[in-house]
């Protein structure tokens, strides 16, 4: 948006008279609209590779009907997506389309993981599988269960609604792009370790290692 | 429907030592036979009038925990007129190469189930015209998964893992002569092709 603050432009000088980080009363009022705005019509891009797609599916019928919280249309064009919904595990060789897909959404973004797999690797402690896809995409929201209930998943997009609420434009770093760096990832090796580890009961699985 | 099946009898008359041990599990005949000859007995039974083992169900391979014992090609194959089942078992000494004949010219279908064993025990099939990774992608280079060798995890760390994983192209998985229904055309039974030019869908007698 154009609230824009910083950068050289030909105002410049006059940076300091608003600070981003003391919103006045201009872009909260702002804010409350475009965010308002924002999160009552979120257009999800289903990304179902498991059993947790089947519950996105009821999630999106008649039952539950999603459509209640602005998502009346599932957006299968990343273009026009908001919030990419990643039902189901990713293995490693959907990891480069996952990517692909969150790059070419623009922005204003978010991802919910949907589901113990997309959110840790879940049951799927092996070599095939992304042990969480925040180590591939960022991800606002994780969805508990296996596979989580409609109920849980329509608990997981109102409070990414609530989180859009919280937003701010006068933050331009939420509307930063986190690609994929020279190092081939978007996150520091280190992390990814660290997200990848096994908890649980998946520590003491040592089976043919 | 217990009891050895049939097609044993005339298999041993045909082949005397190239087919090894024999054993019944769970009313299925399960035969060994000597890797060299293994291209010849499926071909014998498939073709042999009385065999007709024209349905190959699946082909897979075992490995056991214990080292010493050698790893097994399976191929499961079925008599469809006769509602007949065979197993027969290659066993493959791990400290040789991992090497069979291809059944690829005897049935078609062998083409996929050949490359997913190639994929996830590495094992090698000779005259097999497209030996690819079929499930990993073909840049992958942790191994052959299904191997008792290859850790539960992979070999790399998971960070190297999502790197590769990252780096690879997700067009580059299928080719598309492989999906290509023109070029699969010419491949198909004259009466078949004759079929689908007039437009006929689905399976007439």
């Amino acid at each position: 948006m154009g609230l824009s603050y910083r950068g050289p432009g030909r105002h410049s000088e006059e940076v300091t008279t608003v600070s981003p980080v003391s919103p006045n009363w201009v872009t909260t009022r702002l804010d409350f609209l475009t965010n308002w705005a924002r999160s009552n019509s979120l257009w999800p891009m289903p990304f179902g590779t498991a059993c947790c797609a089947i519950e996105f599916m009821a999630t999106a019928a008649s039952r539950f009907d999603l459509a209640r919280f602005g998502m009346e249309r599932m957006s299968f064009s990343p273009r026009q997506a908001d919030v990419l919904i990643c039902a189901g595990r990713l293995p490693f060789k959907l990891a480069p389309v996952i990517r692909r897909i969150w790059d070419q959404m623009p922005q204003p973004k978010w991802a919910i993981s949907m589901g113990a797999c997309a959110s840790t690797g879940g049951i799927f402690d092996n070599y095939a599988m992304v042990q969480g896809i925040d180590t591939i995409i960022p991800v606002d929201v994780y969805v508990p269960g296996c596979p989580p209930r409609p109920e849980g998943l329509l608990y997981g997009i109102r409070l990414l609604q609530k989180k859009i609420m919280g937003e701010s434009l006068a933050d331009e770093s939420l509307r930063d792009e986190k690609l994929v760096g020279p190092s081939g990832l978007f996150l520091s090796p280190e992390r990814i370790d660290e997200l990848s580890e096994p908890f649980g009961n998946s520590v003491d699985q040592t089976r043919s290692t | 429907m217990s009891g050895v099946s049939p097609s044993l009898a005339p298999m041993r008359a045909e082949f005397g030592d190239a087919v090894e041990r024999h054993l019944v599990s769970c009313g299925d005949t399960v035969v060994y036979v000597r890797r060299d000859r293994s291209h010849d007995v499926l071909a014998w039974l498939k073709e042999t009038p009385s065999q007709e083992f024209t349905y190959l169900t699946d082909i897979t391979a075992v490995e056991y925990r214990d080292p010493e014992q050698p790893l097994e090609v399976v191929y499961q194959l079925r008599c469809l007129d006769r509602r007949a089942d065979l197993r027969i078992k290659v066993a493959l000494d791990k400290r040789g190469p991992l090497e069979v004949r291809s059944v690829w010219d005897l049935w078609r279908g062998a083409d996929w189930l050949e490359r997913e064993v190639y994929d996830m025990f590495g094992v090698t099939f000779a005259g097999h015209p497209d030996l690819r990774r079929i499930l990993m992608w073909e840049t992958y280079s942790e191994g052959h998964p299904l191997r008792k060798s290859f850790p539960l995890r992979g070999h790399f760390s998971r960070s190297e893992q999502t790197r590769q994983a990252l780096g690879a192209n997700p067009e580059a998985h299928y080719s598309m002569e492989e999906l290509s229904l023109a070029e699969a055309f010419q491949e198909l039974p004259a009466d078949m092709r004759e079929r689908l030019a007039r437009g006929e869908r689905g399976f007439l007698r």
